[in-house]
């Protein structure tokens, strides 16, 4: 067994990863070490070979793997030290990891540990599309590693149940390695991926995109043979005589992605029911003192830019810790308000907030009330449960001394 | 001219800008809600472009496959011209990021590079 002591341990070397490892590093950590799994730095994003990443942060569109290349090379500037092909089998709650690797086991002490999981997408048995168990059903994720890294096709006549954008992307990249795209079905009647991702690949392709509809049933012994689709209406039942079957050999599901804290709950760490991340304060510092947690395993981000500007932010906190108040208020989604983050506030100052909406809207306002007294008002042209509300405000001594509670609501 | 739907993709709101076109010749009809939506809808009905992602196929190399892009966005309809010349392509570990694999693809002015590191086996 090796033995090792670490200012911080951070674990997955997505963009979150690097991005706290870096920050932590920036801000005076002696040692880092970055713990994954895999043999290959960097996460998901080697295999999303699609521009538009890094626009906003770099004023630069580039394809994903150039985009963590970019970190790849700074985590190596800064001397940052990487396990990979180590899996991390457990988290204590005096900051002990324990992973498991070719050369065996290994007990990491950290002063700090940044949680950097990320997610992992939905399955078929999180949504129960009922019917046969036959090969050639994949999440789109999947089959993105199968054709972008693997050199793999999955299969020639695809259906793509769920308008997330990874569904989208794998629309035209089929599309454009001359496989038969026959249509990607959405149960709401709006598509859950960004307009930009519906226009640049389904429209420019002529990818039928079917809204309110969904798959029925799954048919095949051995491979999928077809799938039966139908229209469904406003309360969600099946119209009847809409009912069509498919002759395809693939579907591929795009229905989100839900983030991944297996760890972080075996060490006893409070997880939010509504972002499915951990409960965390303004420093995004968790329940267990000195373990944080920031990217797709607290919440699933929109964009990569925005989530690494949070996780730089983790990384300094992990380093630089503040003393904070014995009193905390808890800050509640209220009307029309799905989530907040931070969920608990300990420390006066100016405070990022992340959130999102329960649906779409337009000319709302957006209020957040310390118990009875309005301290934020903004009027919004649109939301959109897609896209996440960023946004600073300044939480005063007075506040945090007298309230008790911070909530955001969303007037229409 | 003809009447066509063009979905503005400047931010999310995702207006139907109206237009009526010939490819030459462009005149706003009704739908956007801003400035910024009359150029995206011109560019769109006049002269459509689009960055290009793929992959070229790697010997000996680490991985079987490097990504690539176009450095430059091509005209939509030379779209699927481009991918052809993509997916003969072939070449040799290691490759290093912005390497150039195909250039002046068919005569475009346009160059294919790699946008990944991949090294030799």
């Amino acid at each position: 067994m090796t033995n090792e002591n670490v200012d911080v341990a951070v674990i997955g070397s997505g963009p979150a990863g690097l991005a706290a490892a870096v920050s932590a590093k920036e801000n005076g950590a002696n040692y880092v070490v970055i713990i994954d799994r895999n043999s290959w730095k960097g996460g998901i994003l080697p295999q999303c070979i699609h521009d538009g990443f890094g626009l906003e942060e770099t004023g630069n569109s580039m394809t994903g793997p150039e985009y963590i290349q970019m970190y790849i090379d700074d985590a190596k500037k800064h001397n940052i030290d990487f396990l990979t092909e180590t899996m991390v089998i457990n988290i204590d709650k005096n900051k002990t990891i324990t992973a498991v690797n070719k050369n065996g086991i290994y007990k990491i002490n950290a002063e700090s540990i940044i949680l950097s999981m990320g997610c992992r997408e939905k399955t078929r048995w999180n949504i129960m599309v009922p019917g046969d168990r036959p090969s050639g059903i994949y999440t789109a994720g999947v089959a993105q590693a199968f054709i972008n890294l693997y050199n793999i096709i999955p299969g020639k006549n695809i259906v793509i149940l769920g308008s997330g954008d990874v569904g989208l992307i794998m629309a035209r990249r089929l599309k454009l390695e001359g496989l038969n795209v026959l249509g990607v079905l959405e149960i709401l009647p709006h598509a859950s991926g960004l307009p930009r991702n519906v226009v640049q690949c389904l429209d420019d392709y002529e990818i039928p995109l079917y809204l309110n509809h969904t798959v029925t049933h799954i048919d095949g012994r051995e491979r999928l043979e077809s799938v039966t689709i139908a229209q469904i209406d406003n309360k969600k039942n099946i119209v009847k005589g809409s009912e069509k079957k498919i002759k395809c050999d693939t579907l591929l599901l795009s229905f989100g992605l839900i983030p991944e804290n297996e760890l972080s709950k075996d060490a006893g760490i409070k997880i939010d029911n509504i972002t499915g991340g951990p409960v965390v304060d303004q420093t995004y510092e968790t329940n267990i003192p000195g373990i944080y947690a920031c990217g797709n395993c607290l919440q699933v981000y929109d964009t990569v830019d925005v989530l690494s500007k949070s996780a730089k932010l983790v990384g300094k906190n992990a380093v630089v810790k503040l003393i904070k108040n014995k009193k905390s208020i808890f800050v509640k989604p209220g009307k029309n308000i799905r989530y907040v983050i931070p969920q608990i506030i300990n420390k006066k100052g100016l405070i990022n907030f992340t959130m999102r909406v329960n649906k779409p809207a337009q000319n709302v306002t957006l209020k957040i009330k310390a118990d009875e007294k309005e301290i934020y008002k903004k009027k919004q042209r649109w939301v959109n449960p897609a896209n996440m509300i960023e946004l600073t405000l300044e939480i005063t001594h007075e506040i945090l001394k007298k309230g008790k509670t911070l909530v955001v609501n969303l007037h229409e | 001219m003809n009447e066509k739907e063009i979905t503005c993709i400047v931010c999310p709101i995702g207006c139907k800008i109206l237009v009526k076109t010939d490819g030459k010749e462009f005149e706003l009809v009704d739908g956007n809600k801003c400035k910024s939506g009359i150029d995206y809808a011109r560019s769109e009905a006049l002269d459509p472009r689009r960055m290009l992602a793929s992959s070229v196929l790697v010997k000996n190399g680490l991985w079987p496959l490097v990504s690539v892009k176009t450095n430059k966005p091509v005209p939509k309809d030379k779209i699927f011209k481009v991918m052809k010349e993509i997916k003969k392509a072939e070449i040799d570990a290691p490759v290093k990021l912005g390497q150039i694999i195909i250039k002046n693809v068919l005569n475009t002015g346009i160059d294919i590079i790699a946008t990944k590191n991949i090294e030799k086996l």
